[in-house]
């Protein structure tokens, strides 16, 4: 099979881009939304045949998944040995994700051509949602890290663009250039680990970097810095580029925030696509985490499980729905990564690696729904805020069983495809670090509770006084809600262990029903607490609240961490280190600049007379010298 | 030939002249003042030429030669310069050299 075409899947979205770039504003706004869905429709159709072909149709006899380079050419010939390269890489990972970006993004696309209707620059929103799936879906096929890095400054700018989207707004361009700052802060870890990396190993190619017989994984280095290898450095610095991507503690401040974009963005990228991009960079370089640097992926197993609990906390106190929903997203991402952090390679080991991609799958579609759910609430209410809604379910009827649908999937609810997923990372979690599976536990518990209050509080409850009576969205934004349920109800069903492993070979997995039905439970206990509280208004909430009121602050102020960041960087940072660089800049560097320039000025213009373009001037200094000359000549001559 | 003026005589006017022209050349700022002031420094050479193969070649002829070969060319150039002078009048009305700088800026 020649995968060759395969190419277009990330240049049609490129070309779009700039076709519906460049003729915004010369045709109908409501014609560059359509084109611009036609082409995600056919990227996605080709990425669903790439799929097939991929899993479904191998060549007989083979038992793994080979790596295919589909597709490569030289970019920067820099030196003989240092090429950089782009192309195409289909791997199961990197199929599998194909798959879920470019669903999750035509599901958009559609969404917003009801959603984003009759707003200013509906065709630069198309135009940009194009240039992100570009981005990413580069970012996926990468064949080396440097391919992956330039995609992925490339999401970081879709990203930074489109929350900002709404550019009159001050909240929406604050929050654009806190997401682009944290996140190329964060970057910057990611490009001095590249640097490390291809300085040990002397190349940037996926293939041999995470080739277990490869020579890296085998010899190592033996470069050691400040106690750990050089290689445990990269990878940690690596890791912090994911972590900046994937909203980890404590680099996560960005996303809350960057609900400002409109929801669509939201679904797309800070739910389904963008933020799991850490998680992917981690599968993909995954055989250097195990063989070549386990402390680091103790870290991230541990990071990633910070992270889940500390979001999940936090999400139970916010009321603005798409916060709450940023918040289950981080700990979503979270447990993908402890998901990781707790794999090992080959066969049942990889159980975790299966884990956390099974459940990037799951979420993709359940979080999509969620998003796309809680646009369709907005759109029919006007209001973020859930203390404004209530009772919605008679009004928005479609709305609500998928919401519903996608709140059991995240909840862990069988059959319904989250439970799945959730049961093997809590299996690889049991099989290797029981604390880090009693979080897990404690965060499938609160994950029920919030979305479920979330739930309660949106559709049940009583009819708040709304400025007109809410209606149901159109097909166009109720259709792709439907898809994304029928996703989430039976996605669960993929047998994932005979696809997507760490050593792409097929192993036999099935659910531990030791740690599935606790969690079950856990799970139903959480939703019924949430019925408890939020089903009526009882005030039982409210008086939870005061008794936990010191917990409940904080949470509800999500742990002070945007206060943190703000004392250390304007009171600690710009006191101490900006502002006396900024007097020294502008006192001596500058002072010595200005010094020179003044010395040079006042020398030039006392001279500037000289210099008079009056022939006659300079004839006269002629003679004169010519006088003196002779008059010199003469005196010598005659002593 | 009892009374013959000595030669340093003729080149005492000659280099009068000559520095008269120079001063003018440098000091007037009115064109026909500079190409009279040329002229000048043109004559006090021809001085300088015809006293010179007069006192010291006296059989010869080339300094009296090259004498009205510049006075031909002197005058070429005095109806170069005069008609340039009438043009720059016309175009500035006027023929101070201060103040003819089009082309200096």
């Amino acid at each position: 099979m020649d995968f060759s075409f395969t190419v277009w899947i990330p240049l049609l979205p490129l070309i779009l881009f700039v076709f519906l770039g460049l003729t915004s504003g010369s045709i109908r706004p409501k014609i560059s939304g359509y084109i611009g869905t036609a082409g995600m429709t056919i990227t996605t159709l080709m990425s669903y045949f790439v799929a097939y072909q991929y899993f479904f149709n191998r060549p007989a006899g083979s038992e793994t998944f080979e790596k295919i380079i589909a597709f490569n050419t030289v970019w920067l010939n820099l030196t003989e040995k240092l090429q950089i390269n782009l192309g195409v890489l289909l791997d199961p990972i990197s199929v599998m994700m194909l798959v879920v970006i470019t669903t999750v993004s035509l599901m958009v696309h559609i969404y917003s051509i009801g959603y984003m209707n009759g707003e200013k620059g509906y065709s630069r929103f198309f135009s940009f949602l194009s240039l992100f799936s570009f981005s990413m879906l580069g970012l996926v096929v990468a064949t080396n890290i440097f391919q992956m890095y330039i995609c992925w400054e490339l999401v970081g700018v879709s990203s930074y663009l489109l929350i900002s989207f709404y550019y009159e707004r001050p909240t929406a361009v604050a929050a654009g250039k806190k997401a682009f700052i944290v996140t190329r802060f964060a970057d910057l870890g990611f490009l001095i680990g590249i640097l490390l990396l291809s300085f040990v190993s002397g190349t940037f190619d996926f293939v041999s970097l995470t080739d277990p017989q490869g020579a890296l994984i085998t010899q190592g280095s033996s470069l050691t810095f400040m106690g750990l290898s050089v290689m445990t450095w990269a990878l940690v610095l690596i890791f912090m580029g994911g972590a900046g991507k994937s909203a980890m503690f404590p680099l996560h401040i960005w996303l809350p925030d960057a609900m400002e974009g409109p929801t669509p963005v939201s679904a797309l990228i800070h739910a389904a696509t963008m933020v799991v991009a850490g998680v992917y960079l981690v599968a993909r370089l995954f055989p250097l985490y195990v063989f070549a640097a386990p402390d680091a992926l103790t870290i991230v197993g541990y990071v990633g499980g910070i992270t889940s609990l500390f979001a999940a906390v936090i999400a139970c106190t916010q009321n603005d729905i798409k916060r709450v929903l940023a918040f289950s997203t981080m700990s979503q991402i979270g447990y993908m990564m402890l998901a990781l952090g707790v794999s090992g390679y080959g066969d049942h080991h990889g159980l975790g690696f299966m884990a956390s991609m099974f459940h990037l799958f799951t979420h993709a579609m359940f979080k999509a729904l969620l998003f796309l759910a809680a646009g369709a609430i907005i759109h029919a209410v006007h209001s973020n805020f859930m203390t404004e809604m209530g009772g919605l379910r008679k009004y928005l009827p479609i709305t609500h069983i998928t919401f519903l649908i996608a709140c059991l999937t995240i909840a862990g609810i069988p059959p319904f495809s989250g439970f799945f997923s959730k049961d093997e990372i809590l299996t690889a979690a049991w099989e290797h670090d029981k604390f880090l599976f009693f979080i897990e536990y404690a965060v499938a518990g609160l994950t029920a509770f919030y979305m479920f209050r979330l739930y309660f509080n949106v559709f049940w409850g009583k009819d708040r006084h709304y400025h007109h009576t809410p209606h149901e969205s159109p097909l166009v934004m109720t259709g792709p809600l439907m898809f994304l349920a029928a996703a989430s109800m039976f996605t669960g069903f993929i047998p994932f262990s005979s696809l997507v492993t760490s050593d792409s070979k097929p192993f036999e997995s099935h659910i531990e029903w030791m740690i599935a039905i606790p969690s079950i439970l856990i799970g139903v206990i959480g939703i019924l607490v949430a019925m408890w509280f939020y089903k009526k208004e009882n005030g039982i909430s409210e008086k939870m609240a005061g008794g936990l009121k010191h917990l409940y602050k904080w949470s509800y102020n999500k742990f002070y961490m945007d206060e943190v960041y703000l004392f250390v960087t304007k009171k600690i940072i710009f006191n101490n280190i900006s502002r006396p660089a900024a007097w020294f800049d502008r006192h001596v560097v500058d002072g010595t600049m200005n010094g020179i320039a003044s010395v040079t000025n006042r020398t030039s213009s006392g001279i500037k007379g000289f210099q008079s373009g009056q022939l006659q001037k300079y004839g006269f200094v002629f003679v004169s010298g010519v006088i003196i000359l002779v008059f010199t000549f003469i005196y010598i001559w005659f002593n | 030939m009892t009374a013959v003026i000595p030669l340093h005589y003729f080149l005492i006017v000659s280099t009068l002249m000559f520095f008269i022209g120079i001063y003018g050349f440098l000091t007037r700022k009115n064109l026909i003042t500079i190409l009279m002031s040329v002229e000048l420094i043109l004559n006090s050479v021809n001085i300088n030429f015809v006293a010179f193969n007069r006192y010291l070649f006296p059989g010869e002829l080339q300094g009296h030669f090259f004498t009205l070969f510049i006075i031909a060319v002197a005058a070429a150039e005095a109806a170069v310069a005069i008609a340039i002078i009438i043009s720059v009048y016309r175009r500035f009305t006027n023929i101070d050299v201060e103040r003819v700088d089009t082309m200096k800026h």
